[in-house]
């Protein structure tokens, strides 16, 4: 139940992030700074200077030492939890094959920012979307309060017998994780019943059941285990279902795999994820005031990526466009691959048109969104998927 | 060989659940030389014993019983340490 003491608070995202964190109590958190993540780690740093936790709170050199802490806590049988950005995402690259190897349900809110070079501290996908084939589950959040709801449910997840994996929470660098909105909190002992007590089978610290974790496996096993995590995957989607519905309960707002907004008849549909979801939103209220059909599709699970349903959900657009901000050089946009495999062996279906942006914190309004709406109809005539466009580029 | 488990018949992530079977992997065959115990100049100092990083060197009664051959990768640690010249590096061709 929403209950009446739950107001609205004016938060940032990342103190909307720090205060689930706060809720969930983690046994262990490790800490590091990188921009725009700091001020979760510094939030929460305050909670347990103020005792409102019983965290163990680790200040670690790097964030290779960071996934390596929450790892080795994990093992031992300890809730925990860190978060990243951008460079510090990508030095945690080994371990965090390790975390979702070893089956640790680690939570990890990441604020997407660019990777450099040119350094830059904005907003892109490029961190995230480089680490989606770890093993994690990615959940991308819209806003402030998406984000503070998807720790939650991550968490709930991520322990799940079924899947055992970790979990990144992703929010848009200083778009979402900076700016003030307003987010309404759980009360804490509602989390708390939300998420159970954390019961590992098999912790480290349990001398009198010894096992072994990380050992060595060969051309014997290794594939066998691999295996095991590609169905830990496939399991969160009935695990979703069942968490997302009871988590909605409890704040009345809905959880679904990916939100479609306004696509029921839509001819002309935009598919995204994050904050640009927010823009495109108001763009397609406003397209619609003039009868135009058009709509949002709005991801949010990416891993495991719900191909199927994303499918359906788009069979009877003309053309969709595909908004990935993150390239893969060489190749199309991650978004983008994702959506052209989900619908592949469709019998009927729309065409796709690739764009580009976004990259480095590159602005993004309501003009240019309304500007790729306005281009679908000539690519519906010429009935195939144009080259990749890219948005607010400057090409002279 | 002996026939190995499916996918769905082992503790996911590479955990080991059975303490102490370490011993059942018989690192031996990695041995290129074989420590040799001279027993004349032998004084069961136990440095030897130390040292191992296999814990392969057998000790009864305070006294340095020979090697663990199963489990001896052939390092050679024992015979550089030992002070007195009483373990001896031999090629494992003479033993086969």
């Amino acid at each position: 139940m929403v209950k009446k003491q739950n107001k609205l608070l004016p938060l940032t995202g990342n103190e909307a992030v720090a205060n689930a964190m706060r809720q969930i109590n983690p046994d262990v958190v490790a800490v590091f700074p990188i921009t725009p993540q700091t001020a979760i780690a510094q939030a929460f740093a305050q909670f347990v200077a103020d005792g409102d936790v019983d965290t163990e709170l680790v200040r670690v050199e790097s964030e290779h030492s960071a996934m390596s802490c929450v790892v080795g806590a994990a093992a031992a049988g300890a809730r925990s939890m860190t978060a990243t950005s951008s460079a510090g995402l990508a030095l945690m690259w080994e371990i965090l094959y390790v975390a979702s190897s070893t089956r640790l349900p680690i939570v990890m809110p990441v604020v997407n920012r660019a990777l450099s070079a040119p350094i830059n501290i904005h907003c892109d996908h490029s961190d995230s979307m480089g680490a989606r084939d770890a093993g994690w589950l990615q959940l991308y959040s819209e806003d402030g309060q998406e984000a503070y709801d998807n720790v939650i449910l991550a968490l709930k997840i991520a322990e799940d017998k079924d899947v055992l994996l970790p979990a990144m929470v992703c929010l848009d660098g200083f778009i979402t994780s900076h700016s003030v909105e307003a987010v309404q909190l759980l009360d804490d002992r509602t989390v708390r019943r939300f998420i159970g007590a954390y019961k590992p089978a098999h912790p480290l610290l349990n001398v009198q059941k010894p096992v072994t974790v990380g050992p060595l496996d060969f051309f014997d096993y290794y594939f066998e285990h691999k295996r095991q995590q590609i169905e830990g995957m496939e399991n969160v989607f009935k695990v979703y279902k069942k968490a997302a519905n009871e988590l909605s309960k409890l704040t009345n707002r809905k959880y679904p795999l990916f939100e479609e907004y306004k696509t029921k008849d839509a001819e002309y549909i935009i598919i995204a994820l994050n904050s640009t979801c927010g823009t495109a939103k108001a763009v397609v209220d406003e397209m619609r005031k003039q009868k135009k059909k058009v709509g949002l599709l709005k991801i949010r699970l990416f891993r495991p990526f719900p191909k199927k349903e994303i499918a359906k959900a788009i069979e009877k657009a003309n053309v969709v466009a595909v908004l990935d901000r993150s390239a893969s050089f060489g190749s199309d946009g991650p978004v983008f691959l994702e959506v052209a495999n989900a619908i592949h062996d469709m019998k009927k279906k729309p065409i796709l048109a690739p764009y580009l942006y976004g990259l480095g914190g590159r602005e993004i309004g309501m003009a240019h969104i309304r500007q790729v709406f306005e281009e679908l109809p000539k690519v519906a005539r010429e009935k195939k998927t144009p080259a990749v466009k890219y948005i607010n580029l400057r090409e002279k | 060989m002996k026939k190995l488990k499916g996918w769905k018949n082992i503790p996911i992530g590479g955990l080991i659940l059975e303490a102490g079977n370490a011993k059942d992997y018989i690192t031996g065959s990695w041995r290129t030389f074989r420590p040799v115990k001279l027993r004349e100049k032998c004084t069961n100092c136990l440095i030897c014993f130390i040292y191992c990083p296999d814990c392969s060197i057998k000790v009864k009664k305070d006294k340095m019983e020979g090697f663990d051959y199963n489990h001896c990768k052939g390092c050679g640690i024992c015979a550089n340490v030992c002070p007195f010249g009483a373990i001896e590096m031999r090629n494992e061709n003479e033993y086969q």
